[in-house]
């Protein structure tokens, strides 16, 4: 007799789909962007801001954001940093493998039929673009729409770390403000150096009339938050995405808790008011 | 025409000053402008000035022989370049080049310090102030050296 839990389970959360890699591309010496479709040629239903969980056959699951708009017809895009071992055999395939899929899990930026007549603020730290750039493609596609300038502030290590270089190219020329910055500079590299908070005064937008998606590492999420409530931004108009050892992706295993959140059902993409409180809280 | 106390005035820098103490810094500030690529100040160099950014950027350096410049930061329109005017022995510690077309205030440190011995209230002032800007950049530079985005590996 099936137990409770196994009647509730969402049958497309618990079994992954195959998916083959038709393209990939090195975005930086560790990070790949790898571009998927399915092999029963079903399409996935998402939000920007959302997961899935990838799996490398035969070696482990991995959470992993979704980087392609809601919107876009295309394959799936996920981004990916080479940091382990699944992670490294997903780096690793080649066009032609076939990955497991599955999701998508967690919240959304809330962006997807929401575009604000406000401005909308990007900042975004190293591979934390990956989880936005869904968002910043609906963001800018909306903008004919008579929708709010969007604002993407990037911040990397060195110049050969940031991601993505064409994709802002295009939203840049598409009518955003795109402005990045490097923590260490490098030979030829002619742009800004120092933290992406230096990009938030100048960048133009109207801090009081704003909403601000943030992504990156917890320490530079905090920071950036807390810059722009300097400059007059509400914190309620602020979101960031946390991120956990996320393993189910439905809230079952208690693996990604952070206080009162299970972060793969009741995150990623978690308000400021209430991300502040968990950033700040203390291991025991 | 804008006068230069409306220069300074405007200048986020000195924000909250009284009218007096704006005058006051004022009479020791010109407007001036700097092609791309030229030196504000120079490493060793007489630190007797120090500058109000209004518009453009402009990246704080060291120089290496063999691999030249090697950009720390780059700061930008509302920041203030320099405070060695304000500590002995008034030297540059770092150059710092513009990197576009920069207008900025060129405040005389010397000017600056006179006024401030004779008006104690104008050097807490502009103490605050050199104190908030150095803040805002140790704190960055604290952060950076974290190394954020690097390799964590797990």
């Amino acid at each position: 007799m099936a137990s409770a839990i196994e009647l509730d389970a969402p049958r497309s959360g618990l079994t992954p789909v195959l998916y083959r890699v038709v393209a990939r591309r090195n975005e930086t010496a560790d990070v790949v962007t790898l571009w998927l479709e399915s092999l029963d040629g079903s399409r996935l239903s998402f939000q920007s801001g959302q997961f899935n969980m990838l799996s490398a056959i035969g070696v482990g699951e991995v959470a992993v954001s979704i980087s392609t708009s809601p919107s876009d017809p295309g394959p799936l895009l996920h981004t990916v940093r080479d940091v382990g071992a699944v992670t490294h055999a997903l780096c690793s395939s080649g066009v032609g493998d076939v990955i497991g899929v599955r999701g998508p899990f967690g919240t959304d930026w809330g962006v997807t039929g929401n575009a604000a007549a406000i401005d909308t603020v990007i900042v975004a730290g190293g591979i934390g673009l990956a989880p936005l750039r869904g968002a910043v493609e609906e963001l800018v596609a909306a903008r004919s729409d008579g929708a709010g300038q969007v604002f993407v502030l990037v911040g990397a290590r060195e110049p050969d770390q940031l991601v993505f270089l064409d994709d802002m190219a295009k939203w840049k020329k598409a009518g955003a403000v795109v402005l990045s910055t490097v923590d260490r500079s490098a030979p030829g590299w002619s742009g800004r150096v120092g933290l992406v908070t230096t990009l938030l005064s100048s960048a133009g937008f109207d801090a009081h009339h704003c909403r601000v998606l943030i992504c990156g590492p917890e320490i530079m999420m905090r920071f950036t938050a807390r810059a722009l409530i300097e400059l007059g931004v509400d914190p309620a108009s602020i979101w960031v995405s946390l991120e956990r050892n996320m393993q189910c992706g439905l809230g079952w295993c208690g693996h990604c808790q952070l206080g009162p959140l299970l972060l793969c059902r009741d995150g990623p993409v978690v308000g400021y008011v209430e991300a502040n409180v968990l950033m700040n809280e203390r291991e025991r | 025409m804008i006068t230069i106390d409306e220069l300074v005035g405007a200048h986020p820098f000195a924000a909250g000053l009284s009218d007096e103490h704006l005058a006051l810094v004022a009479g020791c500030a010109q407007n001036v402008a700097f092609d791309a690529g030229a030196m504000l100040c120079a490493e060793g160099e007489s630190a007797d000035t120090f500058f109000l950014l209004r518009r453009g950027h402009v990246s704080i350096e060291v120089h290496q022989a063999g691999r030249g410049p090697i950009v720390i930061e780059t700061v930008g329109s509302g920041n203030a370049v320099g405070w060695s005017w304000l500590v002995a022995p008034y030297r540059w510690t770092f150059d710092a080049r513009a990197l576009e077309p920069v207008g900025a205030l060129a405040i005389d440190g010397a000017c600056l310090r006179a006024k401030s011995f004779e008006d104690p209230a104008l050097g807490f002032a502009l103490l605050s102030r050199v104190t908030q800007e150095l803040l805002g950049r140790l704190q960055s530079t604290r952060i950076r050296l974290l190394d954020l985005y690097g390799e964590h590996r797990g």
